[in-house]
């Protein structure tokens, strides 16, 4: 049972439509990676939820929460979710943290906002949760600034923040992208224990295939402000339909096979103000042909209970590798 | 630690001492006060035993040195004019300069700041627009014709205010407000870009997506990063209590260290400028040492930035 609810979420910027039409369920529990080249809409769709984006973004569509809408809500309501029902990570952790207060206070903030704690038992619980995300002797650097933690300290910070809440979802909207190697495997690491301890939500936003495919259970792929292709992970992985889907693998360094030239997409995102007629994916698509550019493909289910919107998917048969986790970060 | 306060206090008694000898050295090319504060008509044993009695004959270094060994005895001369200590003349004239410059700052501080950070907070809104055609119509007007403008309409034409003069606490009015204008255009106008750089900021997006109420987004996170950069325009202002109402005392006769400078200038009076010049670069370095202590308050990067010197 699906505790969200996104349906034909839109969002448009001084009139530039960025978002088409987002359909996603997820349910209690579940970690759902969300994937696509920048620009594609993959954070908005969570900012816009939430209400956090600019004043000037048209939203329109809905989101519900437990049967509560949260799209044209009023102010108070939406704080009532955020950080209690729906927390958010981002990608620059360093300065995603307030330079001029301690981080213990920032944590604390959110335990006196959600769950009310104050002085000595908020001050402990803050030092517990800096323990539980991973960060040496809490009990002293509970009283130091965020500049005096590492890049992937202040991520541990943030997540502990939003553990401050017990949240039902968590979006990490890549959590690991200002991280150097060791560390992103450290922080998906943390993450995934964390969801197996909570056994809270998590929508894991990335470009990065082999986090997703370590992290999540179901992965969405997006285009241009619409998602192209949804399935389980296993599935997606080793079977993807879409085009697009299946460039973004190829693209991908295999890292013990031969050397040779990388396939890359060709072509670039096209600009939301300028977008295609037909499929946005068309002008760089091998396969596309006069409906293509004329007609825009529609979600549906595909053969293996994921959505797909592409008029000629990829030809199911041909498995890329045999399971999800060969594939290199 | 101490160390930091150290450089800070050496680099201020550095900047005052450049400040005494560009004023000595400038003073000294500029004019001679025997022929100005006697008259083009003195006879010339008169201007002889004058500069005999001030020791204007001496070489420049002499003077120099001589004037060095005077200060370091916190002897700051005598008026030439009048024949008085030329620091008590400057210290007596500075009641009634701060008397207009601090409510004049408070009023600065307490209309500029918040019409900014509210303009800020609505952007693109009426009031929005509002606050910047008033700041740029505040910090382009010159006090000398917005002063001229207030009394033509208060004093002369409505008669509800004096036009000049320091008889009563009306007095102060125009002088006040003449003065504050601009200081709150400019800092309305950098309260709300400041204020509008830090709500881009990741960690506002941050604050509010752990779900606190928009009042305390503004005033917990986003007012005390934003409080940084107003800070040192306030410094500058702070620094300008003493000196910076010289074009608006001229305006209203008001007997304050403004009007100081501009007569013993003209009067080429040595040691009363040398002195007022002490006050006021004194005064200055101050407020910027207060600055610098506020940003250790305000921003712990700073802070540790320092102890790592």
């Amino acid at each position: 049972m699906s505790f969200i609810s996104i349906q034909g979420l839109t969002v448009a910027f001084d009139g530039t439509q960025v978002l088409h039409g987002i359909d996603l369920e997820i349910g209690r529990g579940e970690a759902l990676g969300l994937v696509g080249e920048s620009g594609c809409g993959k954070s908005v769709t969570w900012l816009a939820a939430l209400g956090l984006l600019p004043g000037k973004a048209r939203v329109g569509g809905s989101v519900k929460i437990d049967g509560e809408e949260l799209i044209g809500a009023s102010r108070t309501q939406v704080e009532r979710v955020r950080g209690k029902r729906i927390a958010m990570i981002f990608q620059d952790p360093s300065s995603s943290l307030n330079p001029v207060h301690r981080v213990g206070r920032q944590i604390m903030e959110s335990l006196t906002l959600h769950r009310g704690l104050k002085g000595q038992a908020a001050k402990a619980e803050a030092i517990r949760l800096m323990d539980l995300v991973g960060i040496p002797s809490a009990a002293t650097r509970i009283d130091l600034y965020p500049h005096e933690f590492s890049g992937g300290q202040c991520q541990r910070v943030m997540i502990a923040m939003a553990l401050a809440g017990e949240p039902d979802l968590l979006i990490a909207d890549e959590p690991t992208t200002a991280l150097d190697a060791t560390i992103q495997a450290q922080i998906l690491d943390l993450l995934s224990q964390i969801r197996a301890e909570t056994g809270m939500a998590m929508v894991l936003i990335s470009h990065d295939l082999g986090a997703v495919s370590a992290v999540c259970d179901r992965a969405a792929v997006m285009y241009a402000g619409r998602i192209v292709e949804m399935n389980d992970t296993a599935a997606l992985f080793s079977a993807p339909r879409h085009p697009y889907t299946r460039g973004l693998f190829d693209a991908i360094p295999e890292i013990d096979g031969d050397r040779g030239r990388l396939k890359p997409i060709h072509g670039t995102v096209p600009d939301p103000r300028a977008l295609p007629q037909g499929c946005a994916f068309a002008p760089r698509c091998g396969s596309a042909d006069t409906r293509c550019h004329t007609r825009s493909p529609e979600p549906q289910a595909g053969r293996e209970g994921g959505l797909l919107a592409c008029f000629h998917p990829v030809a199911w048969a041909v498995p890329l590798m045999t399971s999800p986790q060969g594939i290199p970060a | 630690m101490p160390k930091f306060i150290l450089a800070k206090l050496a680099r201020a008694f550095l900047t005052i001492m450049m400040v005494m000898t560009f004023a000595f050295i400038v003073l000294r090319l500029s004019g001679d006060p025997a022929q100005v504060l006697l008259g083009p008509d003195a006879p010339l044993d008169a201007v002889i035993a004058f500069r005999e009695r001030w020791g204007l004959n001496d070489p420049i270094w002499k003077q120099y040195l001589a004037y060095l060994t005077q200060i370091m005895r916190l002897d700051f001369g005598v008026s030439m004019r009048s024949q008085t200590p030329a620091i008590n003349l400057v210290l007596e004239r500075v009641p009634a300069t701060l008397a207009l410059t601090i409510p004049a700052l408070i009023l600065k501080l307490g209309i500029g700041i918040p019409a900014g950070v509210y303009a800020a907070l609505h952007r693109g809104s009426l009031a929005d627009r509002g606050v910047i055609m008033l700041s740029i119509f505040g910090f382009t007007i010159p006090s000398f014709v917005l002063g001229l403008v207030l009394v033509l309409i208060f004093a002369v034409s409505l008669t509800w205010l004096p036009s000049g003069g320091q008889d009563t606490y009306w007095h102060a009015v125009l002088p006040i407000i003449t003065l504050s204008i601009g200081g709150i255009g400019i800092l309305a106008r950098f309260s709300r870009s400041a204020m509008i750089e830090v709500l881009g900021q990741p960690y506002i997006r941050t604050a509010m997506s752990k779900g606190l109420p928009w009042r305390d987004v503004v005033w917990k996170h986003a007012l005390p990063n934003a409080a940084v950069p107003i800070v040192t325009l306030v410094g500058f202002m702070v620094g300008a209590l003493i000196a910076g109402a010289v074009v608006v005392e001229s305006i209203f006769a008001w007997p304050g260290v403004g009007r100081l400078i501009v007569i013993s200038v003209a009067n080429r009076d040595l040691a009363v400028v040398q002195a007022l010049l002490l006050v006021i670069a004194a005064s200055m370095v101050i407020a910027n040492l207060l600055v610098d202590v506020a940003y250790g308050l305000l921003d712990p990067r700073l802070r540790s930035k320092r102890a790592a010197h």
